[in-house]
């Protein structure tokens, strides 16, 4: 109990302000690239790496038990599920939007 | 021979248990986190939900601006390393720069929560309200109150937290006593913390 490890804190603390930068650079407009999926992968990339960081050297979750760290990799589990769970009904308006358009292109093409 | 294990295993259980004392409450924390991280993912994910399945959604970067929200994470962070410091300064024994990296960590958050209600005021006026908006679809005020809100008042019961944190090690003479206590708080501040990074990438920057 009397020695606890500590992880080195600053070094984690640049790595976090890098990445932060690093977020902030993609969607600046003059670098942003024109594929959204691209923009989208890279920020979820970024988000869950900073967060994995602060959980295991921040949170010591490096230094804990496993049980801890499934206890925590929980909600992650639930939130992605539920990401699936509602990404059908994007999908269905994405398709219902671009059908619209189908129909709506030619007959204003008659015009 | 099973009766002898049992009557054995019940014998030294207590030892043996990977739970001591101190753990208790930092599994107590984890548990509860665990929870409140499930409400914060169903808010995010409910957001992309509405938002994949909206077709007049505002583009979040150029209407709620990335500027000061790049440095209210900036600070959160900064505020993390202020929270392990204290947590590093307890275990020297020093209580005192203890106390005050706890201070400095509350002040963090007094500064953000702040910042937020500044940022709040200024969509205001320009016309972002929980039930509508000049720019689109009416979730986008809606989400981006409800989010942020839940956020804020995470960090504002953060900072009251933070502050009893102190009294409790003011209280007790032996640094090391406090030590748990510390470290429980420090994984609800990293916590909030990390709610934040989460938030700020998919509210703010998608």
């Amino acid at each position: 109990m009397a020695e606890h490890k500590h992880p080195n804190y600053m070094a984690i603390f640049w790595y976090l302000a890098v990445l932060t930068a690093a977020e902030i650079f993609i969607v600046l407009p003059q670098f942003r690239p024109e594929n959204k999926l691209i923009v989208g992968t890279l920020l979820c990339i970024f988000a869950i790496w900073k967060a994995a960081l602060v959980a295991m050297y921040f949170m010591h979750l490096k230094l804990e038990t496993r049980t801890l760290a499934l206890i925590a990799l929980t909600p992650l589990t639930i939130a992605t599920l539920l990401v699936f769970v509602l990404l059908p009904d994007g999908f269905a308006v994405a398709k219902k939007t671009s059908d619209e358009k189908k129909v709506a292109a030619p007959a204003a093409a008659q015009h | 021979m099973s009766t002898a294990t049992a009557a054995h295993g019940a014998a030294v259980e207590p030892a043996e248990s990977p739970l001591t004392p101190e753990s208790w409450g930092k599994l107590g924390m984890w548990i509860f986190l665990a929870g409140d991280a499930v409400g914060f993912g169903t808010l995010l994910a409910g957001y992309g939900a509405m938002r994949a399945t909206s077709a007049d959604w505002p583009n979040p970067g150029e209407r709620l601006g990335i500027t000061l929200t790049a440095f209210m994470t900036f600070l959160l962070i900064c505020s993390s390393v202020t929270m392990v410091k204290a947590l590093e300064w307890l275990s020297r024994g020093d209580k005192a720069r203890a106390k005050m990296f706890l201070a400095f960590t509350a002040l963090g958050g007094t500064i953000f929560v702040s910042m937020q209600a500044y940022e709040w005021t200024h969509l205001i006026h320009r016309g972002l309200h929980i039930n509508g908006n000049p720019w689109g679809a009416a979730l986008f005020g809606t989400s981006f109150f409800l989010v942020t809100g839940f956020h804020g008042l995470h960090v504002t019961a953060g900072v009251i937290y933070l502050l009893a944190t102190i009294g409790v090690v003011s209280r007790r003479p032996d640094p090391m006593a406090s030590y748990n206590f510390v470290e429980i708080t420090g994984l609800y501040w990293h916590f909030v913390d990390l709610v934040w990074i989460m938030v700020f990438t998919f509210m703010y920057l998608l």
